[in-house]
């Protein structure tokens, strides 16, 4: 990685890859960072000119999914692009390097580039005792995040767990897993998802080497591009919402007629991502047209909103089957309880006050009656 | 006076008619909120619990020649525009309409409300004693339940909307987007919204029945005063 690095162009040259590869690869990359054709030209003059950008990798409290996710993008070619040739100079997942040699890399590259690597994180980061739950090369999850966030270009949150803590940072979170935009100052671009979709996943790195910047984000750091339309909007069940035709269990007949699966707990219509457009594994399916509902992996807390087979989730304290509405029809009934006390209350106790004007209604009532009853 | 009615209540009282000024009290825009608020309400309420819990329809017609649910859907988030815009004319009119309607009725600020609070919660809900004098307009205890109601109106305009935003292209209920993250997505929101819409069916079981607790009681014309503007005072009150 010394001198100047190749160019992507340069980079595919070496590869083997012809110019309609590097095209088709162009192409691509500008329909997954949404942009038309006429700014094809754009995309083409970027990846011709700009050298691969060094990647930093980190893997702090995760599962690892986020990773196999993206090496499944359904286009290869971008995949392979991104992969190959962004130059991925550390990643504990995919790296040869090993031990020192894996950590030199890593040093070399946040002390030769800085200003230019993007840092990709992956995994929460715990911040209850000194970050003791999560310790690579002898340092803490935080120092690392910290000392490599410092001069990188970007930071992108890959997954739920770097963008809002997932699993780690549930009820009762025993680590402080905490998500890496509230440690470093620096904006994040939060890519949530259990794991984010592949090709997200690439369109938000494509958007990033094309235009050189963050794409557009919304209010909680997500790409708008890809988070701001709920997966209700976009579902092609949808219309059975509509027209309030819902599954009522799992083994019924309006599950076997694909009805909408909100009754089931279905996270759709409180969910933003992609799925229902992008779908995953290269556009063959999602949750939902698989006949599971969504379980809302790519929103913050969701594994505190459970259960997922349930459309409002368990109240807390009062046991996992108790909703809202258990409680809210408790307080009615109490409250409806208490007025009818009182009103038993009232006529016991006023009776006299409440008589004693009937009493006199009764005296007076003839005489009135006579002079003013038209 | 309260020693007159209280030995009324005595064994050996005296029945007796009384004498009654009619008092103009609720303004029109005052009663147009109520009753505008009671309409909303009376289609907020079902449709939000059906919206939460629809019911299982099974119909042998084509899901496209069905639109049930997307009506319910409508009717919720229609009546809760008028709901909305009703509750900002109202705060409008805390500051603008008369005495009765005043904002500071409703925030209690001086000793004597909470001393006058204190009062008819001993006489109206505990009843230790019977009676106590009479004023105009609301008491503090009601004041203070209106308070309430107004914040859980505000909670379920705010949390309404905020989740309404990703529905609409409108600019408007986009200004209630921040409310999403703070509360922590959007299934917390509707959560809180739901909780919400609790608190308001117990504010309406209360305030329903202590209306009528009052008209019962006093006989002062509590209940048809938001009819017509006007309560009955009895003469020797004042």
């Amino acid at each position: 990685m010394n001198g100047r690095s190749p160019t992507i162009w340069q980079a595919m040259q070496a590869r083997g890859y012809t110019r309609r590869d590097f095209l088709q690869f162009c192409t691509v990359a500008a329909t997954l960072s949404g942009i038309q054709l006429s700014g094809l030209g754009k995309v083409v003059h970027a990846f011709e000119t700009k050298s691969r950008p060094p990647v930093v990798w980190l893997h702090f409290q995760e599962c690892t999914c986020c990773s196999e996710s993206f090496i499944r993008s359904s286009h290869p070619i971008v995949a392979d692009i991104l992969l190959d040739y962004l130059s991925l100079d550390y990643t504990e997942t995919l790296q040869a390097a090993a031990g020192h040699q894996a950590e030199k890399s890593y040093h070399d590259t946040i002390t030769k580039y800085p200003g230019q690597y993007i840092l990709l994180v992956e995994g929460s980061v715990p911040m209850k005792d000194d970050g003791a739950y999560c310790m690579i090369g002898g340092r803490s999850a935080e120092q690392i995040l910290r000392e490599a966030a410092k001069d990188a270009a970007a930071v992108i949150a890959w997954g739920s767990c770097a963008s809002n803590g997932c699993i780690q940072s549930a009820n009762p979170n025993p680590t402080n897993a905490t998500p890496i935009h509230k440690i470093i100052s620096k904006p994040v671009i939060n890519v949530p998802g259990c794991p984010p979709i592949a090709d997200v996943m690439t369109g938000v790195v494509a958007h990033l080497l094309v235009f050189g910047r963050a794409p557009e984000l919304d209010s909680q750091g997500r790409p708008k591009e890809f988070y701001s339309r709920r997966v209700h909007d976009t579902c092609y069940r949808r219309p059975f919402y509509d027209a309030g035709l819902f599954v009522e269990s799992w083994d019924d007949d309006a599950a076997r007629q694909g009805y909408c699966l909100y009754k089931m707990g279905c996270r759709g219509p409180t969910t933003y991502n992609a799925c229902s457009v992008t779908k995953w594994n290269g556009g063959l399916s999602y949750p939902i047209q698989s006949g599971h509902g969504c379980i809302g992996c790519s929103e913050a807390g969701f594994w505190d909103n459970g259960p997922f087979y349930q459309h409002l989730p368990a109240f807390p304290g009062f046991g996992i089957e108790s909703t809202a509405d258990t409680i809210g029809a408790l307080a009615g009934a109490a409250a409806l309880g208490g007025v009818a006390a009182h009103l038993v209350l009232t006529n016991v106790r006023k009776r006299q006050l409440i008589n004693i004007d009937k009493k006199a209604g009764g005296v007076a009532a003839p005489e009135e009656k006579e002079g003013g009853d038209q | 006076m309260a020693q007159k009615v209280q030995s009324m209540a005595g064994v050996r009282a005296q029945p007796r008619i009384h004498a009654y000024d009619r008092v103009y009290v609720w303004e029109l825009p005052v009663r147009n909120y109520h009753w505008i608020n009671v309409l909303c309400l009376m289609f907020l309420i079902p449709t939000g619990y059906i919206i939460g819990n629809p019911q299982a329809v099974f119909s042998a017609n084509e899901p496209y020649q069905q639109y049930w649910f997307g009506i319910v859907r409508f009717t919720h988030f229609a009546s809760g525009m008028v709901f909305f815009f009703n509750f900002l004319f109202r705060i409008y009119w805390g500051f603008v309409g008369n005495r009765f309607a005043k904002w500071n009725n409703y925030i209690l600020m001086k000793k004597a409300q909470w001393r006058k609070l204190i009062e008819v919660f001993s006489v109206d809900i505990l009843q230790l004693k019977l009676t106590r004098p009479m004023g105009r307009g609301h008491n503090p205890l009601a004041a203070l339940s209106y308070f309430v109601f107004f914040l859980i109106s505000m909670f379920q305009a705010a949390t309404g909307l905020a989740l309404y935003a990703s529905m609409s292209s409108w600019w408007f209920p986009k200004l209630f987007t921040w409310i999403v993250p703070l509360m922590g997505g959007d299934m917390a929101v509707r959560q809180w919204h739901h909780m919400a819409m609790w608190g308001s069916i117990i504010f309406i079981v209360f305030h329903v029945y202590i209306v009528f607790y009052h008209d019962y009681v006093e006989g002062r014309g509590t209940t048809s005063g938001m009819i017509s503007g006007w309560e009955f005072e009895r003469k020797e009150d004042e």
